[in-house]
């Protein structure tokens, strides 16, 4: 596809750029981490605001509630691990610590999806949607390149409340085009009537790449970059109801993930024929990023599969 | 509906804690005395009316919370986001009774409002809410929530530079959670000096003595171990409780542990130390004998 001719970006160096800004700009700006400053890309940080990097060592539970305290005390902190550890270690304390008590905390996901994919499913952060986007208060982002990774790392610094936000390992495009990044709002990065193809992270490329294919055989297929998973953009999926069906495409579970709010939304509101592509109810298994793109059906061939079925039938209803 | 403060509370708290620290020390633990039980027989209203409540560990945390309320934290019910309050973190959350019934006394609210304890869509639900009641920093509930916290709050306060103080309150059995020992890993390799974490050593859990469920002991060297200053001393003695609440410590000390050894249920000889005291609820002539005891003494 044409994404490998693009250069490719880790948006893990985005955020540690974006961080070291805001905490140039922000004396309450803190990082806390796990004994990540490496993974999570926050050497230079350390370097730099040696005070301000609290590193609580192997201790994810810690980690969250000492954030929040941080936020008790005024700090704008910024708690960063690898996605699954995060979440699964430490969801209780998201829940109590952080959503619950409505804490000014930012918790930085790295590496989630398949990023780890070599090191197997334990790895994987792939529930992560399910989990916190149940959690009233939470605003759930995942930015699909490195500008909108700036722009949304920058959003969350001047909201006042609790924020997840996914930063990928795994490598991306630049988007095109670049609409500039607005918390709750999809971006329409591509219009089309037959059918609306939803990406989210670093899937957001793989649907752009799909639309691409789809176009040269004559279906027009929308495209919307769906950063915020929550609150959803209800707007752009009523508007999305009105094209042939909407296919969600998430490096994630699809059981609560992306495709799931979609779907709790439109069931109600307009129902609308939709396939769900993400994980299904199975532990992953063990390969690289790309192998389980396409292991899970996430991969442009699998995106293009899904919107001709669906592109097909809603020109069969209405004709 | 908010709760709001009562009129001139933190002048009047001021005065409360200025007159305790110099006040001789018979008469500054009279007075303590005469607040905590003040505080339990507004405790043994909520409960009795609500029908529902944790008066045993209520009554095993009473004087602790009324000495940090009334004699130490440097805080202020009209303004309970003060930027440079102390901060008390009560952990065990299923002691929110005797933590309303001590804001109430405190005037962070008036004490009238202790009456919708438990009711539908009262503030005060069974587990302290930061949100909903001024004066909870966080809210608790689930167990070994309140340390980690803590252990932010005075990293906070060590970035800032500032002088303020950080306590937290735990269970003794809410120490099996795992949580509790990555924070006291953490502050003290932080020598988070102005951290006090006092453990209100009852010896039950919620089904049994903490010994005979996964015990404890020795509980003193398990906290001097993970670097801690650590004192035992009794957590119904007020004057000691005033005074190693208080104590002077420079800020690259360790943190202090007290493991204030309490009673169960301690102030109703008949609630005393009995493990179905947990939750158990007082019928109506329990109450009222309770009450009787809790005035007398």
């Amino acid at each position: 596809m044409s994404t490998t001719a693009a250069a490719l970006h880790d948006c893990r160096k985005t955020f540690a750029e974006t961080l070291i800004e805001l905490a140039e700009g922000d004396p309450r700006t803190v990082a806390v981490c796990n004994d990540s400053v490496g993974s999570s890309n926050l050497g230079e940080f350390q370097r730099r605001f040696p005070d301000r990097l609290v590193n609580v060592g192997i201790a994810e539970q810690l980690m969250v509630g000492a954030g929040a305290g941080l936020a008790n005390g005024g700090r704008i902190p910024f708690v960063c691990a690898a996605a699954p550890f995060l979440t699964g270690r430490a969801l209780e304390q998201i829940k109590a610590d952080v959503a619950y008590s409505r804490t000014n905390v930012k918790l930085c996901a790295m590496s989630p999806g398949f990023a780890y994919g070599q090191l197997g499913p334990t790895h994987h952060g792939v529930e992560d949607f399910a989990w916190v986007r149940t959690l009233p208060e939470m605003v759930v982002l995942a930015p699909a390149d490195p500008a909108e990774t700036r722009e949304a790392l920058r959003w969350a610094h001047r909201y006042e409340g609790p924020v997840y936000l996914r930063i990928g390992r795994t490598k991306v495009p630049d988007l095109t085009p670049h609409v500039p990044f607005e918390a709750g709002r999809a971006a329409l990065l591509r219009e089309g009537g037959d059918v609306t193809l939803i990406g989210v992270g670093t899937t957001v490329s793989t649907v752009l790449a799909a639309a691409g294919e789809l176009a040269a055989e004559g279906v027009e297929a929308r495209v919307l970059n769906f950063s915020t998973v929550k609150p959803l953009d209800e707007e752009a999926l009523l508007a999305a109801a009105g094209t042939g069906g909407i296919v969600t495409v998430e490096e994630a579970n699809v059981h609560g993930g992306l495709g799931s709010a979609v779907a709790e939304f439109l069931a109600v509101r307009n129902p609308v024929p939709m396939r769900l592509l993400g994980v299904r109810d199975e532990f992953t298994p063990t390969g690289s990023p790309a192998f389980l793109s396409e292991y899970f059906g996430i991969d442009a061939g699998a995106v293009v599969r899904a919107a001709r079925e669906l592109a097909g039938a809603g020109r069969g209803a209405a004709a | 509906m908010a709760l709001a403060p009562v009129p001139g509370a933190t002048a009047r708290l001021a005065a409360i804690r200025r007159e305790l620290r110099e006040a001789p020390p018979a008469e500054r633990a009279a007075r303590l005395r005469e607040l905590a039980y003040a505080i339990r027989r507004s405790d043994l209203e909520m409960i009795s009316r609500a029908g529902q409540g944790h008066i045993g560990g209520d009554y095993s945390a009473a004087d602790i919370v009324t000495v940090l309320y009334f004699g130490v934290l440097d805080i202020r019910p009209e303004e309970p986001e003060w930027a440079e309050r102390d901060r008390f973190v009560l952990s065990k959350g299923h002691a929110a009774g005797i933590l309303y019934a001590a804001l109430a006394h405190a005037g962070f609210f008036p004490q009238a409002e202790l009456a919708t304890f438990l009711e539908p869509l009262s503030p005060l639900n069974g587990h302290p809410n930061r949100r909903k009641v001024p004066g909870v920093e966080t809210s608790t509930g689930p167990l070994g929530h309140g340390f980690p916290v803590a252990v932010g709050m005075a990293v906070a306060a060590r970035l800032d530079g500032s002088g303020r103080r950080t306590y937290v309150l735990t269970g003794d059995g809410e120490l099996q959670e795992g949580s509790n020992w990555e924070a006291a890993m953490s502050a003290a390799q932080q020598r988070l000096g102005r951290l006090t974490v006092i453990v209100d050593r009852n010896r039950f859990q919620q089904g049994a003595a903490t010994e005979d469920t996964s015990g404890l002991d020795p509980l003193d060297a398990r906290w001097a171990s993970f670097g801690f200053e650590v004192r035992t001393l009794d957590g119904h003695d007020h004057e000691a409780l005033h005074q190693a609440l208080n104590g002077e410590r420079a800020v690259d000390e360790r943190p202090l542990c007290l493991i204030a050894d309490t009673v169960k249920g301690k102030g109703v000889s008949f609630i005393e130390d009995r493990v179905e005291w947990h939750h158990k609820v007082p019928t109506a002539d329990q109450t009222a004998a309770a009450f009787k005891e809790l005035t007398s003494r």
